[in-house]
C-alpha cells in the first residue's frame, strides 16, 4: 500500500476513517486506532467533530511560521492546542482561519448580538485620545484659537457620551 | 453568600416546581466572552490570570442579578464543594480542577454563573428547570449587557466575540437542554437520533457533557455552529429539532405501550421495587431507576411522587450530594448504602405504580 492514509493528529497509519455530512457539508477525517481512541470517535454519543476538523484541515499544510506580534503565539501552538492565544491572533491568522470557518460555521460574518455599550465606550475613548492629541500639538505649536475649538469639542464629547468624565 | 450556605440553600435545579415537561428538564444558555488586549485563560501567565480573574469577580459580582450570591476563587473551594458544584451544573469540570486564576460567581438562586479563566476569560452562564428558552435568552443576555457596562469585551465586527477556540467564534453561544429520553433509548433509536441531530449541526452529549455516559437516559443537545447566524435564529434552528425530537420520544413511548407494555411496565415495577427495598445503589444504577420511574410518572403509572421530586433526586443522587448530605462519608461503597438509605426513604412514602393508569 504505497500511499496509505495517515492520521490527521499524529501520522500514523490510519486505520479509522470517518465521513460525516454536516450542514450539508461532507467532512472526512482519517485517524490511527490510538487517536480514534482518545478523540471518542467510536463513542456517538460523545464525538464532537469540529475540533478535529479544525486540526485536520490545518494539519497537511507545511508547518507555518507565523506568529502573534500581540502575545507571541505561534502556528505551531494553534495546531497542538486548537485554540489562539489572544483576541490579536484573529488578526496574525486570519488566512489561515478563513479556509477553515466556512467548514466550521454556518457563515463566516458575525450577524449577531454587538455589544453597543462597549463599543460606543471604545469609540468614545478613541475621539477623546484623538482630540487631546490635536489639543496638545495646537498649544506646542501655539495655535490657540485651534486650542479652543478642540478644548470646546472635547467639551462636547464628554457630555455627548453622558458620563461625567473627570478631567 | 458564603459556599456551605449555598450548597444547602434552596437551587433552580433542585427545588423548582417548574418541572412540568414531559421530557425537557433543564434549559441552559452559555455566552462565552474575553476581555481586549488580553491573552486567553490557555496562555496568560499565572500573573495575569490572577489579575484578570480579580478585574472579572468585582465586575460580575457588581452586578444586580449576582447580588447576595457566591464570588469565589476556586482554588478556596474544598475538592467536595466543587463536585457538588458540577453536579448541579453550575461549574464545568474543566474549571473544577482549580487552575491558577480561576473564579466563579452564583447568583443566589442558583441559575444565573459566571465560570472565570476557563477557556474565555467569562463563560456566562443561565439555567432553569424545564423547556424555557425565552425566560433563559431574554435573562442571559441582559445579564450579558449588564456586564458589558464594566468590561470591554474583544470583538470584531466581522467575527463577532472572540473567542478562545475558533469552534466558538461570533455569537459564542450554546444554547442547550438536557433531555430525558427513555423510551428512545429502551427502543434502541438512540443511535439513529444521535446521527441524525449530528448532521443538522447540532451536538449531543451524556449527562455531565463531553465524555460523558448517558446513565438515566438524559442527553444533553446544543447547537455546535456559533458564527453566521443571529442568537435568536440559532435557538430557533435548536427549538424546532428539540420539538422534532420530543415528538419522536413520545412516540416511542406510546408505541411501547401499544406493543411491549408488559415488558415496560416490569422494568418501572422492578425499579419500584429496588428503589423502596434495596440496600447497595451506585450512583450509574440509581440514576437508570429514577428515570425510569419519572417514566412512570409520565405515563400515569406512577402517581403520587412529583417529576420534580424526581428529578432532585436525580442530582441528589450523584457521589458529592450523598457524601454531603452524610457529613463525612467518603468510601464509594459507603456512599452506595446511604445512596440506597436515602431512596428508601423517599420511597416508603410512594404507593406501588398502578398499571391500570397507564396513560395511553
Amino acid at each position: 500500500m504505497a500511499n496509505s492514509l495517515k492520521c490527521d493528529l499524529c501520522s500514523q497509519p490510519a486505520t479509522v476513517h470517518l465521513t460525516q455530512i454536516v450542514n450539508n457539508k461532507v467532512h472526512k477525517v482519517d485517524l490511527c486506532e490510538a487517536c480514534a481512541q482518545a478523540k471518542g470517535v467510536t463513542d456517538p454519543s460523545g464525538f464532537s467533530l469540529a475540533d478535529l476538523l479544525l486540526k485536520a484541515s490545518l494539519n497537511p499544510e507545511p508547518a507555518g511560521d507565523v506568529r502573534c506580534k500581540a502575545c507571541g503565539f505561534t502556528q505551531q501552538d494553534f495546531k497542538k492546542t486548537g485554540r489562539f492565544g489572544c483576541p490579536e491572533c484573529y488578526d496574525y491568522f486570519q488566512t489561515i482561519l478563513e479556509p477553515v470557518l466556512d467548514t466550521m460555521h454556518k457563515g463566516v460574518m458575525h450577524t449577531g448580538k454587538v455589544p453597543q455599550r462597549a463599543l460606543a465606550r471604545r469609540s468614545f475613548y478613541e475621539r477623546l485620545t484623538q482630540l487631546e492629541t490635536e489639543l496638545d500639538q495646537a498649544i506646542k505649536s501655539e495655535r490657540y484659537e485651534d486650542a479652543a475649538r478642540y478644548r470646546d469639542e472635547i467639551h462636547q464629547v464628554r457630555q455627548a457620551s453622558g458620563r461625567k468624565q473627570e478631567a | 453568600m458564603k459556599i456551605n450556605e449555598l450548597l444547602d440553600a434552596r437551587s433552580e435545579l433542585t427545588d423548582t416546581a417548574a418541572s412540568k415537561s414531559a421530557v425537557v428538564l433543564m434549559t441552559r444558555i452559555r455566552l462565552a466572552r474575553n476581555l481586549t488586549g488580553q491573552p486567553f485563560p490557555g496562555w496568560a501567565k499565572d500573573a495575569q490570570k490572577r489579575e484578570i480573574r480579580d478585574v472579572c469577580l468585582q465586575a460580575v459580582a457588581s452586578l444586580p442579578q449576582m447580588k447576595r450570591g457566591l464570588a469565589v476563587a476556586v482554588d478556596e473551594l474544598e475538592d467536595l464543594e466543587k463536585q457538588i458544584l458540577v453536579e448541579r451544573h453550575l461549574i464545568s469540570r474543566e474549571l473544577s480542577h482549580g487552575k491558577t486564576g480561576t473564579g466563579v460567581v452564583i447568583s443566589k438562586d442558583q441559575s444565573c454563573v459566571v465560570m472565570i479563566n476557563e477557556e474565555d476569560h467569562l463563560r456566562i452562564q443561565v439555567l432553569r428547570a424545564g423547556f424555557q428558552f425565552k425566560k433563559v435568552w431574554h435573562a442571559i443576555n441582559t445579564l450579558d449587557s449588564g456586564l458589558e457596562e464594566h468590561l470591554d469585551y474583544a470583538f470584531s465586527p466581522k467575527l463577532g466575540y472572540l473567542t478562545a477556540c475558533p469552534t466558538n467564534l461570533g455569537t459564542a453561544i450554546r444554547a442547550s437542554t438536557m433531555m430525558h429520553m427513555p423510551a428512545l433509548v429502551i427502543t434502541g433509536q438512540m443511535e439513529k437520533v444521535v446521527r441524525a441531530v449530528n448532521q443538522l449541526g447540532m451536538a449531543v452529549r451524556g449527562l455531565f457533557g463531553e465524555g460523558s455516559d448517558a446513565s438515566g437516559s438524559i442527553f444533553q443537545i446544543s447547537n455546535q455552529t456559533t458564527l453566521g447566524e443571529t442568537e435568536e435564529d440559532i435557538i430557533r434552528h435548536l427549538t424546532g429539532v428539540l420539538n422534532t425530537i420530543i415528538e419522536q420520544e413520545l412516540n416511542a413511548r406510546e408505541k411501547l405501550l401499544e406493543t411491549e407494555a408488559n415488558k415496560l411496565f416490569d422494568k418501572i415495577g422492578r425499579a419500584f421495587g429496588i428503589l423502596q427495598n434495596g440496600f447497595v445503589l451506585n450512583s450509574g444504577e440509581a440514576m437508570n431507576l429514577l428515570s425510569l420511574i419519572r417514566l412512570g410518572i409520565d405515563l400515569g403509572v406512577v402517581s403520587s411522587a412529583p417529576r420534580a421530586a424526581v428529578d432532585r433526586l436525580f442530582i441528589e443522587c450523584q457521589p458529592g450530594h450523598v457524601q454531603h448530605a452524610a457529613r463525612g462519608a467518603s468510601e464509594p461503597g459507603q456512599r452506595d448504602v446511604l445512596r440506597a438509605e436515602r431512596l428508601r426513604t423517599e420511597f416508603a412514602k410512594v404507593p406501588p405504580p398502578d398499571f391500570s393508569n397507564a396513560a395511553q
